[in-house]
């Protein structure tokens, strides 16, 4: 069972950054179910096997202010992927710091080492204004270095993209959904 | 005090109707339509066959239109798009825009990057959508939705000016199979438009 996490505070968003991601999860006969950060609970997490935080848009970023209801990140021994926004809740929560950078459309990124079957140059979905140095937290960077596009904790199963695979490299999530 | 008015892009096809549709029922108000008229036949973000008819279904959604004309030059057109927008936040306050994109990276990708521009909301609620769930929907909801053009192997002129019902679904599921073309004509397989939906008073008449 996978919980699914809802950053977005615009109602509209959900089609466009949740409900793309319960579509692969449907098509992959993968149970899940979606929250709103607000309403994520100790219930929740126990219900969950392994938690998507998904991404949001270039404006509604409300969840920063309300980073405390993520602390939960912290003692959760449960693999977590963290998507663009998602990602950043991560980086957040581990003691970085979000910094400016405008990505939109396509890029190529090089992946250093495999992440999640992505290896060496792949095509992804830029959407963001804002990223996270990954380098000098808890977290091996697989592609992007300084700008972080692909990051796992060094012990735990927390993983974070800065790009939508839900847009381009959807095998991503089934590649998660095996850790 | 900010709004909560968004500004719809605005082809009178399918998918801009069917976005305009959500926009309404997830609580957020239509402050206008956007269209955008092309010169350019082949403009890849603008050339939908039935755009001067927009004002039909405008006035019978009871909403306000901006139309801008562009010589649909590629990369100039964004620059008239950008007015448009620009025009629609300084008369109706819109504090976003709504797209009808699904696949198309080089439309949404360009009116992410004028919003962002711009500080404000873009919103794209059929982002990915599954072709065959969103004709569904469309049908479910009521929307009436015929081709007025196809440029696809597969689908001759019979197909124009037709309503796509569940029947006709059927039947386009099995060519779009067939001779592989993409069933929400997101490659410009064809081209709708929409003479009724729930938005609309009444039908409009071609």
């Amino acid at each position: 069972m996978i919980l699914v996490i809802n950053i977005c505070k615009e109602r509209l968003h959900y089609f466009e950054f949740v409900k793309p991601i319960c579509d692969i999860l449907d098509k992959n006969n993968t149970k899940y179910f979606v929250k709103s950060y607000k309403e994520v609970r100790e219930t929740e997490l126990d219900k969950c096997d392994k938690v998507i935080i998904c991404g949001t848009s270039l404006f509604d970023n409300e969840f920063i202010k309300n980073i405390d209801k993520f602390k939960w990140i912290l003692n959760l021994n449960k693999p977590v992927l963290g998507i663009c926004g998602g990602m950043q809740i991560i980086g957040l929560i581990f003691g970085g710091k979000i910094r400016k950078m405008t990505e939109i459309g396509f890029y190529f990124e090089y992946f250093n080492k495999e992440f999640l079957g992505l290896f060496e140059k792949c095509e992804v979905y830029h959407l963001h204004n804002n990223y996270i140095d990954f380098n000098k937290l808890d977290f091996d960077v697989f592609c992007g270095n300084e700008f972080s596009q692909a990051v796992k904790h060094k012990e735990k199963s927390i993983y974070g993209v800065l790009f939508h695979p839900e847009v381009r490299q959807k095998e991503l999530f089934l590649n998660f959904l095996l850790k | 005090m900010e709004t909560n008015k968004l500004g719809i892009l605005f082809s009178g096809g399918k998918d801009s109707a069917y976005a305009a549709w959500l926009v309404r029922k997830e609580g957020y108000e239509i402050g206008c339509l956007i269209s955008i008229v092309s010169e350019n036949k082949e403009s890849y973000m603008f050339h939908t066959p039935f755009i001067d008819k927009v004002n039909l279904q405008a006035k019978e959604m009871g909403i306000p239109l901006i139309i801008v004309k562009t010589k649909g030059e590629k990369e100039h057109e964004l620059i008239d798009l950008e007015k448009a927008i620009k025009l629609a936040i300084k008369k109706y306050k819109i504090r976003g825009v709504v797209t009808g994109a699904i696949e198309s990276v080089y439309q949404a990708t360009r009116v992410q990057k004028i919003c962002n521009q711009l500080k404000i909301e873009c919103f794209n609620p059929l982002w990915q959508k599954n072709a065959i769930e969103h004709w569904e929907d469309l049908i479910k909801n009521k929307f009436k939705v015929i081709l007025v053009s196809v440029a696809a192997d597969g689908l001759n002129k019979e197909w124009t000016q037709k309503e796509i019902n569940s029947q006709r679904l059927d039947e386009l599921i099995k060519l779009s199979k067939k001779y592989k073309f993409h069933l929400a004509f997101e490659g410009g397989e064809a081209e709708t438009f929409v003479v009724n939906s729930p938005l609309f008073n009444k039908e409009v008449k071609l």
